[in-house]
């Protein structure tokens, strides 16, 4: 192969935090219009790698090649200048500013520094590229996480870049939205961009992606051409072994005639929700199934009380609160492990132990002050319950792989076991490893008595795991559905057909 | 996202890298000890136990208040309110110790500073505007209230029963400085030994997160103003009760000290860390800084520049330290 179809080339770079070596002679081409997937488990050492190449790391040894041209002390600034974009899993975005204003950020059309007209010609030419469809004055606060990550890409776009690193992209999209950001890639691909792409989902990588890197411990263990790779193949990499995704077997459904542990009746929000009606038995796992913005999360935060119900009502244990708040749900042993963990799960300035104890520090303490004995054996316990590494109960979480901290946020919950746990998207952004651990302990709260809620933009996820699960669309719910005679393509053609139904009502009520 | 593997099992290994974190952590401790030899040498006078119980017992009203105001901080909030609070309680007391009983004016301070601290506390919670802003008004309002309580008038209470507290000694010891000793070790206890002290680090580490994990978030950010306000009040009383004299005007400024001792401590400005043994570090090395300036007879002109630039370079160390 020439040396000028290489767009990056990085050889024998290492980089240490600390006295913790991170990577370790890594050697990677990746080549002109090629879409070069990295894959392993968390702590593998993908994301640094793309880091260094996107200028937000410095490596400590070996060389960088951006175009033949070797680079040293780079930098974010620098390494666009040269035509490299990092779109990152934590998207990096001025929230209290437009898509339009985010997306020409610093290059906005100028006339001497003056702002003049002319961004909104360029996003609309743009738009030709991306077909987003995404409103160019809309806040960039009001957005979903789905549309965020959309203007992140317009905005690499924008900035003509030709090297475009993609953090976990479809870790926040539904299968048809990351089918759109596939299509995409296809169309940068084909205008001659790099892309490097790093994810988990190995089906999206199969389908998608030219070449593959697989990392384990902070080195590379392969590089080869997709073709003639399985789903297995690259685990069994990854790993250093040979296994397979095995989804645990559910323990058996409670009877129809079991009292519901939660249960909504003609729910309506201002968030959006339209006549909720659901019920979750102790012991079972209940899935909702639908696209992102079918109204998931807002049925999670109505039942842990974070959002008020306007009409209809909400039971726990057979008594109506018409007015729950969190401590009150709390109280009840509702739970709530939300989307976001470190922006809404984790205290990132704490460590493991104030972070498992938050939710329950009643019963480690006696007239307010703390049993330290109590709590540090309670910590103890979930960090051996749920195999936490590092495995101090003074760990610095923010320092946590996104497994780790995901198990944290977890113990925080299961350390008093509650009546109704509720989990949304438990396993995004986690590796195989983590990600098995979260399903035992999906299936051993169910075994153990405990109402579960499931909310995962995976359908393969909620429907493997969840005894009976609820069809969502629009804020509403269009059907029930037995997990275990349902087939992800059913339900997906189900939810199109749904949606396709309730536009048309839509058009047909206001002609 | 930082990808880490295995940071349990490194052996604890001296490196420069170790002594950098030692010393932006413990900073503020080093260079107190580096005073105290360079002082010690410069002047006999210095390293005497009159001496440094003399800087103690001057620092006790600046170090209570740092201590409750370290809460307010980790708590994710800022009282800019502090002095003028110190002002009222010191009023106030002294008017009731005249006209009612000096011991009722004792009690006065550190509650009618508790109100004024929940006053403000429910000001921020309730109407969701920043600690900052509110608090910048209610010092106004408050100095008001002090002026309005004298007539702007000083108030002398040259009364035994009252002025004690200022004056008194137990052994070598100021009572002041014993009071200071107590309420210290009560705010570490409330800060780390209680459900409170999670709470007030999970509000100002991440509140979202508090609020999603059943804690009454304005609840522990009245509670902390509250604190703060108590601190104010009992700090106030301790000086109007040294001096005997009560002045409307009393403790301006205070509240900038206050917050300069905290920060320079290393409690982190932006909340959800920090301690309550940094604050006082902070004020007792302002307070040697002082010290230091009246006995080498050094142009006390140079005393804010100086503490002003040790607090740049605490800053700027404390900053290099989170970024990687």
């Amino acid at each position: 192969m020439a040396q000028t179809d290489i767009a990056v080339r990085v050889q024998g770079v290492a980089k240490s935090f600390g006295s913790t070596r991170i990577l370790n002679d890594i050697t990677i081409d990746f080549h002109k219009g090629t879409v070069h997937a990295l894959v392993g488990e968390n702590g593998a050492g993908k994301s640094s790698v793309g880091k260094i190449v996107g200028g937000y790391y410095s490596a400590d040894e070996g060389v960088v090649e951006i175009f033949g041209d070797q680079v040293t002390r780079f930098s974010p600034r620098d390494a666009l200048q040269r035509g490299v974009a990092m779109i990152h899993q934590e998207l990096q975005l001025v929230p209290e500013l437009t898509v339009l204003q985010n997306v020409f950020l610093g290059l906005e059309t100028n006339s001497g520094g003056v702002l003049t007209r002319g961004d909104l010609a360029r996003f609309h030419d743009l738009e030709k590229t991306c077909e987003f469809a995404l409103d160019p004055n809309a806040k960039v606060a009001t957005l979903r996480i789905a549309e965020r990550q959309k203007v992140e890409i317009m905005r690499a776009v924008a900035r003509e870049a030709r090297v475009i690193i993609m953090d976990e992209p479809t870790s926040s999209l539904t299968e048809d939205e990351a089918e759109r950001l596939h299509a995409l890639i296809a169309r940068l691909k084909s205008q001659g961009t790099t892309v490097i792409y790093v994810s988990h989902f190995l089906d999206h990588i199969i389908a998608n992606c030219d070449s593959v890197t697989v990392m384990r411990d902070g080195q590379v263990i392969r590089t080869d051409p997709i073709a003639g790779e399985t789903k297995q193949s690259l685990v069994d990499s990854m790993l250093g072994q040979a296994s397979e995704i095995i989804w645990p077997d559910l323990p058996p459904a409670p009877a129809t005639t079991v009292a519901p542990v939660a249960e909504l009746r003609n729910v309506h929000t201002s968030t959006g929700l339209t006549d909720i009606s659901l019920k979750i038995r102790p012991g079972e796992i209940v899935g909702l199934i639908g696209l992102v913005g079918a109204g998931r999360t807002e049925i999670g935060h109505v039942m842990f009380g974070a959002d008020r119900i306007l009409s209809g009502s909400y039971s726990i244990d057979g008594v109506e609160y018409p007015r729950l708040t969190i401590p009150q749900a709390v109280a009840k042993g509702v739970a709530l492990v939300p989307e976001d963990r470190r922006k809404q799960g984790l205290v990132l300035t704490q460590t493991t132990r104030p972070n498992v104890s938050l939710a329950s520090l009643g019963k480690i303490a006696r007239g307010g002050i703390l049993k330290p004995r109590t709590e540090r054996e309670r910590v103890k316990r979930m960090i051996d319950h749920f195999g936490i590494v590092p495995g101090r109960i003074d760990g610095d979480v923010a320092f946590y792989s996104g497994g780790n901290q995901q198990k944290v946020l977890l113990s925080k919950w299961a350390v008093e076991k509650p009546r109704l746990l509720i989990l949304d998207e438990p396993s995004r952004g986690v590796d195989i490893g983590a990600r098995q651990r979260i399903h035992e302990f999906i299936v051993e709260m169910a075994a153990a008595g405990v109402g579960v809620l499931l909310i995962s933009s995976e359908l393969e996820e909620v429907i493997n795991l969840s005894h009976r699960g609820y069809l969502m669309s629009e804020g509403r719910i269009f059907a029930e559905a037995d997990c275990r005679t349902l087939s992800v393509e059913t339900a997906l053609h189900r939810i199109f057909h749904a949606q396709s139904e309730l536009d048309q009502q839509e058009k047909g009520t206001n002609p | 996202m930082t990808d880490m593997t295995t940071t349990g099992k490194t052996a604890p290994r001296i490196t420069a890298a170790t002594i950098g974190d030692f010393a932006r952590q413990y900073g503020v401790l080093i260079i107190i000890a580096a005073l105290l030899i360079g002082l010690s040498f410069a002047s006999e006078n210095f390293f005497t136990a009159r001496n440094l119980l003399n800087i103690l017992n001057q620092s006790a009203p600046l170090a209570i208040i740092a201590c409750a105001l370290t809460l307010v901080i980790i708590g994710g909030g800022f009282d800019l309110s502090t002095g003028a609070v110190f002002g009222v309680a010191s009023v106030s007391a002294g008017w009731l110790a005249i006209n009612v009983d000096p011991y009722v004016g004792i009690a006065a301070g550190p509650l009618i500073g508790m109100f004024l601290g929940a006053v403000n506390g429910l000001i921020i919670t309730g109407f969701g505007v920043h600690s900052f802003l509110v608090t910048l008004a209610t010092s106004l309002v408050y100095r008001g209230i002090a002026i309005l309580i004298t007539g702007g008038a000083l108030i002398p209470v040259r009364i035994a029963e009252f002025s004690w507290l200022g004056r008194e000694k137990i052994g070598l010891v100021n009572v002041a400085v014993l009071v200071f000793l107590a309420f210290m070790v009560l705010m570490m206890f409330l800060l780390n030994r209680t459900t409170f002290g999670r709470k007030v680090f999970a509000v100002g580490g991440n509140e979202e997160a508090a609020i999603l994990s059943g804690i009454r978030t304005n609840l522990v950010k009245v509670m902390t103003f509250s604190l703060s306000g108590a601190a104010a009040g009992l700090a106030g009383v301790i000086s109007v009760s040294r001096i005997s004299m009560a002045e409307p005007q009393a403790g301006a400024g205070m509240e900038l000290e206050a917050i300069a001792a905290v920060i320079l401590g290393g409690t982190s400005i932006m909340g959800g860390a920090g301690a309550v043994w940094r604050s006082v570090s902070g004020v007792l090395l302002m307070a040697l800084i002082g010290n230091g300036f009246n006995i080498l007879n050094v142009n006390p002109f140079f005393k804010d520049l100086t503490t002003g630039v040790i607090i740049v370079i605490a800053v700027a160390l404390a900053a290099s330290a989170s970024r990687r």
